[in-house]
């Protein structure tokens, strides 16, 4: 079992890579910064399991994004924000 | 860089709230989906980057279940359970008998898919 | 906030089995239907081979629709409305949504539900851009915008302007939540109780509660 390296509260950074395959971490948040609001656990792996590999099974942790982190030009509240479920291999250290 | 399926944030148009039941054979690939990922020969993720594999062009053309419907093709011939000529002679069988009888209505586009 | 933190040996294969059946399950096309795309005569040619094959059976395919027909908005109302008047079962919603639907006769697959709470100051609402996740469990197949390219662009980048053409406004003082779900857990929810409805039995605050109060693109009215 993988080390679960983020904990609700932390500042993660999205990695901003586009390696080719099957990936569940969508390109409009790539290299963007949030707080992890939740942890999940560990989930077997889609990046391996879609070529029907098993792979490791990988940390998964809802991380909260402000929208206006997101988009410059978001128009509705500040408060608002959107809530994304990511791997533990894509979040690092900002 | 981005996959055909990973839309998030780019121009789109309103959306249109309407619903409409699945027609019978939306429902057919459904169930036989249902089945097949049931039984593991193909799971969700398989079943998902096979659809992003289509390409862009073929994703953006089909619709939500004629895309499973050519992934499933993708995955059997893939995995060695059907081939490509029992596929394209079964497609033939198929057509000649709906238009046997009228139940074949295509337009001259998807006649041209057929062949 | 609450955490599971366990283990998943499950397997995420969320499509399973649940669709229609109508009664007819021989012809490949509705008698009252043409076919009208390469796609269909494909869908046909698949399922036949499959069937003579033995990798699947045509008992199975229809089993499968069966099952998923069976499964209606009504089912994710009945939780909504049990945990407007229980508050043991909400709270247990809220902390383990997996367990708490079982209880009503629900299990979830493979995935792991979550229960989002409507709140004063919080209105969630549930997409997922990169494909069609989508508690089925609950609330049956999803509706076509749903897995629409307009609805998956536009709702993390733009949701309230979506909202909108719900007819659905969040007040700017309220934090309006977008949740992506992206892989291994499912969204469902918890729309607010609305007001005037003290009166009314679970029964009939679970008639109130429609599918899309239930994505988040909607609230409940009596």
């Amino acid at each position: 079992m993988p080390l679960e390296r983020f904990t609700e509260g932390d500042v993660v950074r999205v990695r901003e890579d586009y390696p080719i395959g099957h990936f569940r971490t969508p390109v409009y948040i790539r290299g963007k910064t949030g707080v992890v609001t939740r942890r999940f656990g560990a989930f077997g792996n889609p990046e391996t399991l879609a070529f029907n590999l098993p792979g490791e099974k990988k940390h998964v942790y809802e991380v909260r994004f402000r929208q206006s982190d997101i988009w410059p030009d978001y128009k509705g509240s500040a408060r608002d924000s959107v809530h994304i479920d990511l791997q533990d291999n894509w979040l690092e250290q900002p | 860089m981005r996959g055909p399926n990973d839309v998030g944030g780019l121009e789109a148009g309103p959306v249109d709230p309407s619903t409409h039941e699945l027609a019978f054979w939306e429902k057919q690939i459904d169930g036989l989906r249902g089945v097949i990922g049931a039984k593991r020969i193909v799971i969700s993720h398989e079943n998902r980057r096979t659809i992003e594999q289509l390409g862009h062009d073929v994703y953006e053309r089909l619709s939500y279940y004629e895309r499973w419907t050519a992934s499933l093709q993708r995955q059997m011939v893939d995995k060695g359970i059907l081939t490509q000529d029992e596929i394209d002679a079964r497609v033939a069988q198929v057509r000649a008998r709906l238009a046997a009888t009228g139940e074949l209505e295509l337009s001259h586009e998807e006649e041209a898919k057929c062949r | 906030m609450s955490q599971h933190h366990h283990d998943h040996d499950h397997h995420h294969d969320h499509e399973h089995a649940h669709d229609h059946a109508h009664g007819h399950e021989h012809s490949p096309t509705q008698p009252d239907d043409k076919v009208h795309s390469y796609y269909q005569i494909l869908g046909v040619a698949l399922k036949e081979l499959l069937i003579e094959k033995g990798v699947v059976t045509a008992d199975e395919v229809r089993a499968a629709i069966e099952a998923r027909d069976m499964i209606t908005p009504a089912h994710g109302a009945k939780v909504v409305a049990r945990a407007w008047v229980d508050p043991a079962f909400r709270e247990r919603l809220m902390s383990n949504a997996n367990v708490a639907v079982a209880e009503l006769g629900f299990p979830m697959n493979t995935t792991e539900l979550v229960a989002l709470e409507n709140t004063d100051d919080v209105h969630n609402v549930v997409v997922c851009t990169l494909c069609s996740c989508y508690p089925r469990e609950l609330l049956g197949l999803p509706p076509s915008w749903y897995k629409s390219r307009d609805y998956r662009a536009r709702i993390v980048r733009e949701p309230r302007e979506v909202l909108a053409e719900f007819g659905t406004s969040v007040s700017d003082s309220m934090e309006l939540r977008v949740h992506d779900s992206t892989a291994d857990l499912r969204y469902l929810v918890v729309p607010q109780r609305p007001t005037g409805a003290e009166s009314l039995s679970e029964d009939e605050l679970a008639a109130l509660v429609t599918r899309d109060a239930m994505i988040g693109v909607a609230t409940v009215r009596v």
